[in-house]
């Protein structure tokens, strides 16, 4: 056992409102300079999309992260030797078309225009070339609250094995965000991906990131990070990422997109876990497999063993105490209702998703609206977001933990509402979602 | 920075692998991350926030490093409010986020902007010795040199001046237009006070005290939901957005909350896992149907139906097929379901509703002798009779004690029970005729009700019924009284308001709307009122947008909703709730020099004076029903107008067709020597019609509007309704109106010019920070202070703090607070007013008000026009009232510098409640120090710094110092005979300062200019003290309204709610052939509030156009794309007889067919090319909307229906607008960026549009 600490996140997506305050915020701190005006450390997707940059989640395109071959973990886009071949011709590189070509305006023409034949407009300007943009064909959030036609965001990889042509009609509309930041993984492919060693996790609290000291602009992580979260900046010459705001946390405070967040949705807290495990468990032979075995590398914070292996690897006492009310612990393991995203990327990744809840099929309630004991709160079953998509999302398409976790929710609402209408506990549906009463006490908290 | 030197030495360092060698750990140098680490690194932290009109009100903390603001992020340290509450942060979204990117951009205003052709001319005349103001008057007199300047506006051509030069020439305007035209011929535009009150009071102060008219803003934006004041008789009140965790069952109608609520969602995204069920109506699948529990995808615009069926489902379960006590007591108590109407006799022995009975309707009067007409009447279960209970506005002016909602008889407060039926008891059962107005339905539905027979004073028997009897006849519930027209079950298509009529009507299946109703009301029944409509302006901008409301509150107060925490409407469009109010107002409109101010309501002055009343194609008589009296037939809808500002229901700017100074000095020629001899004399003047209403003749120059400030607004290029036909008429600009007028030819009450006049405004002036279309626009734009630059206060309705915004850094380059700038002009204003006005006497017109005794002045309801109804025209009572107010021009500075004298000679009010201000005077005069300088202000408390009129407001407002709580609540207690003092008690001694606020957000305390409270067990929430103090509504009967009986109500057929579908107005008449030649959709056009901006602000800004498309956009369903080969980001037209708007179209799913969504106020001065049906730069959002009228909306001199500012009047809907969409083929697309020529300067109308 080899204790080591994690600074983790979990994102709530029920909660989240897809404001995108958490990438301006993120944008404004850290990346509001020349180069890296395309990058956005952390930014929303609407879903079902394509997302940013485009296609990310296809791995048979851009061949990020880690397969096995021959029951051993290697990186998708190709071991050492052939990564070194292939050091000046990347063919796994996202294009600056692939993110977008970043654009400003003529601003200045709206106050300096002689008199002309008709009012003044800022046109599009490229912030690579200076030139004037025609049309501006694409952006960091094109597809924003599923703009676009169904056809091209349905390519979306999260769409695979669900009926595509039932979900474009109005009436099945359905639509979620995505929040996206760096995953930190515990396993990170970018880190193994660097020619020139110059990605390193932090030993303190897992924190990834790209010393740019060492960088020599390579961009092997960007095409081997599956989440692609490693941007590389133009004028520096060197792969930038999201830095878990290291500054922030050091000092006590959250991320920057946690403060910011406006639903309230991202939770910050200290993992425990064995790093001996991880390449046992990255290596899970079933992709569907992997959720179960990245909640098995966790540590029990409680566990005197695990304390003690904790304090022994120096890690100190009030990381430890941390760890023991880390909201991720809660709503990971104790609870199951948080996920991994994309854990067949193989990075086990340590930004983990509660799956939203969404309306009914309207067609469903013809009187007959199935709901639980309190009688208004339709069930999970019902619900309008088909539970495949979210299971390919997070638990590489195994259905059953995402619907026990749509479960405890519903059975958590049931439950208040009984309380807060009928002035009655019941717990009926608790029971049936498998937690008790204090359970869901404490998840409404 | 490289560490290249320790990097080596770690090279022989140890390297400790594990996971089976898949990791290794190294020890190497980390120094470099520290780069990182100083780029958090700042040097203070400020405390600002945001004046943008978004009802957020959040308190951000703005970062300043090397003297420049670096970022933002929103504060965290909110007061908690309630232990069982999430608290609020972090309050603020990705707009405000993004604000610092405006700081530093090439989009700012950096110092003053003139037109540069206008500049020339001046400065021609100025050279040739005349002073300034002789030097404008020269340029206005030659008609050539005008047109020089005004043809050419909005094309650019701006030149770089100083201070000295605009502020004399704005200076020079104004007193020319003063002495030519008279001051009601400036105008200013500047909305919403809450978001930066400071900067608001600054130009209202200046016009104010010049005589200016101030024009209002929320009815103009159509976030006035009328049907607030006609139900409560309050302009609107509603629920912190923390209240929404009380409630256990919310619908969501027309209001996005994550888009346009952001920092206030996530309450309701909680209050779910407290329970609570979250259903949705939209037409799209919105933002906020993601956290819905049902989504009911209702049909744009037919919101009133839908809960009419919601109301019909409730009322059956649980009034007529049970009665749920909770309901009953709380449909007696508080609302006016028990007050009797009297019926009028209709056709073949059948009836129609008509006015409320009065205690004047009775032998004695019942005993009452104050006001018996103004005294509604319930029938007493307990002594069987009919009396005359506390409350009703009779009780509220002139006497005291009795305006309360305790169940008492006002005779002898005797205990009453009121009567909600007669049913079973009544004397008679008759058919009475409802009017209907769905399309293919009958004009009147009759139904059978149930009456009691009255004796009259006058011998006459009347018939009437309760108002309650009456609402459950026209929902269509079957008693079992007979007669048609009335359902026995839900499943009855047949019959208006059932669930399944609904359901053809909004496309909502039936077993929706009624499962809905029924748990909505379940809900309330269980938790005694926690169930919540949210609503807002999706269903708020539709010409029948207070029968859309009215829906929504008769199924609240069915359901005993509102005033109870976790209950109500939940009504957000615009952040309406100034807080201060009553501290702010005297400042704002120099009450303490001078009253009154001239306040003009925009909707009605824009509708005139930008002629749109000209094109006006809704035929007013198409929406009179046969039950009314039809006096008005034949009017259009302007005439109402007219008619209503000539019997003093609606204000006016001009008032008249003469110079107000000038007719106080002819007045006074003639020997008038007081206010009474010179109304006489005005009186005189329009009785014999040398004198009339300015809009009956308001395209005659005499009534032009001359001079136009603009400033914390966007006018042209946001709200703007009608937006092309602002360009053409009033400011003469290259414009694509579409089509000629010649509808309001017809026009009884106003007279027609075949030619209408283009250009009417001499000078229009902006103030920004940036240059969006109003300054496009303007001829002068000075650069103001942004919102991190300057000292100012902020409230909202959505918590219950007040905070500032503050000078985080100095205002950049050349620009100052919107204080600092308005005390500039008055300071050039003064010595030149001197010269050339000297003192005047001027005469204000003054409507009916509401919440003063004036809202008694016509009673039961009936119109009577002086003008054609042959009676003498009464000021007060059948005309405006008028007040002669003495203007010294030349001191207008010192006045605006100093707070002046009336506050100790007069006092302060607010809501028909007074007191003594005198004490909060003395102390300002210690806080803010005395004006030194001599004259008429010397030794006053000085106004001369922002902070000091900050800390003004707080001292003489009851919400931020306990002292004036305590004052204005005693004052309160003796007119309703409770006593209402522990309302504030905890707080008598708070004194809430500015540095305090800097420091943290403070709670308000309550005040009774709020129907909430402020407590640390109750969330604030509206009509909490009608409710739980028993304070009246300000309304006829004090209780919530269902009925309306105002004449001009019932001609409309609005004295119930009643469905009115979307109206036709014919837009796409006479489209261009080479629109009309190829593929394209016609489209409902849809303009809700957008996720990328507040309003046009941050619009532009790149932060936000980096994150969705980089301009324009205009969102079509994939449905109907498909049918005309649309693509997704394909350049698209939309195009009526108004004009037309060019933008790229989003293809998407999520929007049904037949609607084009327009997110509102997206400008052109961003990436829009040229339209090819106008020739001219494509237009925005109102380039293809044409503002509407709404005669009820007019009502005044009538207890709730009377004017107030921004509180009734028209409203400035535009929802009820179709657009044919088509696509411009990439390779069409112009961008008009050629110079201007001689020829393109003549051709301002589109080809083939003439002057009309």
């Amino acid at each position: 056992m080899k204790v080591r600490a994690q600074f983790a996140f979990v994102f709530n997506l029920d909660k989240c409102i897809g404001c995108h305050t958490c990438s301006v915020t993120c944008k404004n701190v850290w990346t509001n300079r020349k180069g890296v005006e395309y990058a956005w450390f952390n930014n929303v997707e609407s879903k079902p999309g394509i997302g940013y940059p485009k296609n990310w989640a296809d791995q048979n395109q851009w061949k990020g992260g880690w397969e096995l071959k021959g029951g051993k973990l290697e990186l998708k886009s190709g071991d050492r030797k052939s990564k070194l071949l292939n050091i000046f011709a990347n063919p796994d590189m996202p294009e600056i078309d692939d993110y977008y070509e970043p654009f400003t305006y003529n601003y200045a023409h709206l106050q300096n225009a002689p008199l002309l034949e008709a009012t003044p407009t800022a046109r599009p300007q490229s912030q690579i070339t200076g030139e004037t943009m025609e049309k501006i064909h694409w952006g960091p959030n094109w597809e924003d609250d599923l703009a676009g036609e169904y056809s091209k965001r349905s390519k979306d990889v999260d769409m695979d094995g669900i009926q595509k042509e039932m979900y474009s009609q109005f009436e099945n509309t359905f639509h979620m965000y995505l929040p996206r930041i760096c995953n930190h993984c515990l396993n990170p492919a970018c880190v193994a991906a660097c020619p020139s060693g110059s990605i390193y996790k932090r030993e303190e609290d897992g924190i990834v990131l790209v010393d740019q000291d060492k960088c020599r602009g390579w961009r092997m992580c960007i095409s081997s990070c599956p989440y692609k979260k490693v941007f590389y900046n133009w004028e520096s010459g060197k792969a930038e990422k999201c830095i878990g705001c290291y500054p922030r946390v050091e000092s006590g405070m959250p991320t920057v997109c946690s403060e910011s967040c406006v639903g309230r949705i991202r939770y910050n807290g200290i993992m425990l876990y064995d790093a001996d495990k991880i390449e046992t468990l990255a290596s899970t032979q079933n992709e569907q497999d992997l959720y179960e075995a990245q909640c098995n590398i966790f540590l029990d914070p409680n566990d005197p063993k695990v304390i003690e292996a904790a304090r022994a690897e120096g890690i100190n006492e009030d990381w430890i105490i941390a760890a023991q009310k880390s909201p991720i612990y809660k709503m990971a393991i104790d609870w199951k209702i948080a996920f991994p995203m994309h854990p067949e990327f193989r990075t086990l990744p340590m930004v983990w998703y509660v799956p939203p809840l969404s309306p009914v099929q309207s067609q469903i309630d013809q009187g007959n609206l199935p709901v639980g004991p309190d009688g208004a709160i339709p069930l999970a079953g019902t619900m309008r977001t088909p539970i495949q998509y979210l299971a390919n999302l997070l638990t590489a398409g195994k259905t059953a933990p995402v619907e026990s976790a749509l479960n405890r929710l519903i059975a958590m609402r049931s439950y208040q509402r009984s309380v807060h209408v009928e002035g009655i506990a019941d717990t009926r549906a608790l029971d049936a979602a498998g937690i008790t009463e204090d359970q869901a006490k404490e998840m409404y908290r | 920075m490289s560490h290249f030197l320790d990097r080596l030495m770690y090279f022989t360092r140890p390297k400790e692998s594990f996971s089976n060698g898949h990791g290794v750990m190294t020890i190497e140098d980390r120094k470099w991350e520290d780069s990182y680490r100083h780029r958090w690194q700042h040097d203070k932290v400020v405390r600002s926030t945001h004046g943008v009109n978004c009802t957020g009100g959040c308190s951000w903390k703005i970062f300043v490093k090397n003297g420049l603001v670096a970022f933002e992020m929103q504060q965290t340290d909110y007061p908690r409010t309630r232990e069982d509450l999430p608290n609020h942060e972090p309050r603020g979204c990705q707009r405000g986020a993004s604000f610092s990117w405006y700081l530093y951009s090439p989009h700012r205003i950096k110092y003053p902007l003139i037109r540069g052709r206008l500049l020339d001319l001046y400065r021609a005349e100025r050279s040739s010795g005349k002073d300034p103001v002789d030097a404008w008057a020269a340029i206005q007199a030659d008609e050539n040199k005008r047109q020089k300047y005004v043809a050419v506006r909005g094309l650019g051509g701006f030149v770089r001046a100083t201070w000295e030069e605009v502020t004399e020439i704005t200076a020079a305007a104004n007193i020319h237009t003063i002495k030519k035209w008279g001051p009601d011929r400036i105008y200013g535009f500047s909305p919403i006070p809450a978001m930066s009150m400071i900067s608001y009071a600054a130009g209202s102060r200046y016009l104010s005290l010049i005589g200016g008219a101030c024009g209002s803003f929320y009815d103009w934006y159509c976030d006035l939901p009328a049907a607030s004041p006609q139900t409560w008789g309050e302009q609107t009140d509603v629920p912190e957005s923390a209240d929404w965790y009380n409630s256990t069952y919310i619908i969501i109608a027309g209001a996005n909350l994550p888009m346009t609520r952001t920092p206030d969602a996530h309450f309701a995204f909680e209050v779910r896992y407290k329970g609570a069920k979250v259903v949705s109506m939209a037409p799209d699948y919105a933002e906020y149907v993601k956290a819905a529990d049902l989504w009911m995808p209702v049909r744009q615009g037919t919101d009133a139906a839908a809960f009419l069926a919601m109301g019909h489902v409730a009322l059956k379960e649980f009034y007529i097929n049970s009665q749920d006590p909770y309901f009953q007591e709380y449909a007696r108590t508080y609302t006016d379901l028990p007050m009797q109407v009297m019926l009028r006799s209709h056709e073949n022995g059948t009836f129609v509703s008509d006015r409320l009975l009065r205690a004047s309707d009775f032998d004695g009067a019942l005993g009452e002798t104050n006001n018996p007409d103004w005294k509604t009447i319930v029938f007493d279960e307990m002594s069987k009779a009919f009396v005359a209970p506390n409350g009703s506005i009779g009780f509220r002016w002139g006497e005291d004690g009795k305006w309360n909602l305790l169940p008492k008889n006002a005779a002898d407060q005797s205990d009453i029970q009121a009567e909600l039926t007669c049913v079973g008891h009544q004397d008679e059962v008759v058919s009475v005729g409802f009017p209907h107005f769905n399309h293919d339905e009958p004009d009147l539905l009759f139904r059978n009700v149930p009456v009691r027979k009255v004796t009259l004073a006058n011998g006459e028997t009347a018939l009437v019924a309760s108002v309650f009897d009456l609402q459950i006849a026209q929902y269509g519930i079957d008693r079992g009284l007979g007669g048609g027209n009335v359902a026995k079950d839900y499943s009855d298509a047949s019959v208006a308001y059932t669930p399944a009529w609904a359901a053809k009507v909004t496309g909502v299946k039936a077993a929706d709307i009624e499962r809905t109703g029924r748990e909505f009301a379940y809900n309330a029944s269980k938790t005694k009122g926690k169930s919540m409509v949210i609503m807002g302006a999706a269903i708020n901008h539709w010409y029948h947008n207070d029968l859309a409301y009215r829906s929504i509150m008769n199924l609240l107060h069915m359901c005993g909703c509102v005033g109870q925490s976790g209950g109500g409407w939940a009504h957000y469009v615009g952040q309406e709730k100034l807080r201060p109010q009553a501290g702010w107002a005297p400042i704002a409109f120099a009450l303490d020099w001078q009253r009154p101010p001239r306040h003009m309501n925009s909707t009605s002055y824009w509708y005139f004076h930008t002629d749109q009343w000209r094109y006006e194609t809704l035929d007013a008589d198409t929406l009179l029903t046969p039950a009314g009296k039809a006096k008005n037939k034949g009017y259009s809808l302007a005439d109402y107008n007219v008619a209503a500002s000539r019997m003093g229901w609606l204000p006016t700017a001009p008032h008249w067709n003469a110079n107000p100074l000038e007719l106080v000095a002819e007045a006074e020629k003639a020997g008038a020597t007081d206010e009474a001899s010179i109304s006489k004399h005005i009186v005189g003047k329009l009785q014999d019609g040398s004198l009339d209403v300015a809009f009956a003749d308001v395209d005659n120059p005499v009534n032009w509007p001359r001079n136009l400030f603009v400033w914390r607004a966007n006018l042209i290029g946001t709200s703007a309704k009608g937006h092309e036909y602002f360009l053409k008429h009033l400011l003469g600009a290259q414009n694509g109106v579409l089509q000629e007028g010649g509808s309001g030819r017809a026009n009884k009450e106003v007279k027609w010019h075949e030619d209408a006049p283009i250009g009417k405004l001499d000078l229009m002036v902006d103030i920004n920070f940036r240059l969006n279309s109003t300054g496009a626009y303007s001829d002068i734009i000075l650069p103001t202070a942004t919102w991190y630059e300057k000292n100012d206060l902020n409230t909202t309705d959505m918590h219950p703090f007040i905070h500032p915004l503050a000078e985080a850094v100095s205002p950049g380059w050349e620009s100052k607070s919107d204080w600092q700038i308005f005390k500039s002009i008055a300071k050039t204003f003064s010595p030149l007013a001197e010269k050339h006005l000297g003192t005047r006497k001027d005469v204000v017109a003054l409507p009916m008000q509401h919440d003063s005794p004036m809202e008694l002045a016509q009673p039961f309801g009936q119109v009577v026009d002086w003008k054609r109804d042959g009676v003498a025209p009464i000021p007060g009572k059948t005309m405006p009232i008028l007040k002669v107010v003495e203007r010294n021009f030349g001191d207008t500075y010192k006045k605006y510098i100093a707070l002046g004298p009336l506050m100790i000679k007069l006092g302060n009010n607010i809501k028909g409640v007074d007191w003594n201000t005198e004490a909060e005077y003395e102390e300002l005069k210690k806080c803010n120090y005395t004006v030194k300088e001599p004259g008429v202000s010397f030794g006053m408390p000085s106004l001369e710094e922002d902070i000091s009129v900050c800390d003004s407001v707080m001292r003489m407002a009851p919400e931020t110092n306990g002292e004036v709580a305590h004052k204005a609540w005693s004052a309160m207690s003796k007119k309703t005979g409770i006593d209402h003092h522990h309302l504030y008690a905890g707080r008598h001694e708070d004194k809430i300062t500015f540095r305090d606020i800097q420091a943290q957000p403070r709670k308000i305390i309550t005040a009774p200019t709020w129907s909430g409270i402020e407590s640390e067990t109750v969330s604030y929430t509206a009509g909490y003290t009608n409710i739980h103090e028993h304070i009246p509504f300000r309304t006829l009967t004090g209780r919530a309204h269902f009925y309306q009986d105002h004449e001009w109500m019932l001609d409309f057929g609005e004295g119930f709610c009643t469905y009115k579908p979307m109206v036709d107005l014919g837009e796409l008449k006479g489209l261009p052939a080479a629109v009309l030649n190829k593929p394209h959709l016609s489209l409902n056009w849809i303009t809700p509030h957008s996720k990328w901006g507040i309003h046009s602000s941050y619009q532009d800004n790149l932060r936000m156009l980096t994150l969705f498309r980089g301009g324009p956009y205009v969102w079509v369903a994939e449905d109907d794309a498909k049918t005309i080969g649309l693509e997704d980001n394909d350049w698209v037209e939309a195009v009526n007889h108004n004009g037309a708007t060019v933008a790229r179209v989003i293809v998407s799913q999520r929007i049904p067919r037949g609607m084009a969504m327009m997110y509102h106020a997206q400008e052109k001065n961003i990436n829009v090319p040229g339209s090819p049906s106008t020739g001219k730069r494509g237009g925005i959002l109102n380039s293809v909307t044409r503002v509407l009228v709404k005669p009820t909306n007019m009502i005044g001199g009538y207890a709730q229906l009377a004017y107030s500012f921004n509180y009734y009047g028209t409203v400035g809907c535009q929802r009820d607008t179709m657009v044919a969409l088509h696509k411009i083929a990439d390779k069409d697309v112009d961008w008009l960026e050629r110079p201007l020529t001689p020829a393109r300067e003549a051709q301002r109308n589109p080809n083939g549009i003439g002057p009309k």
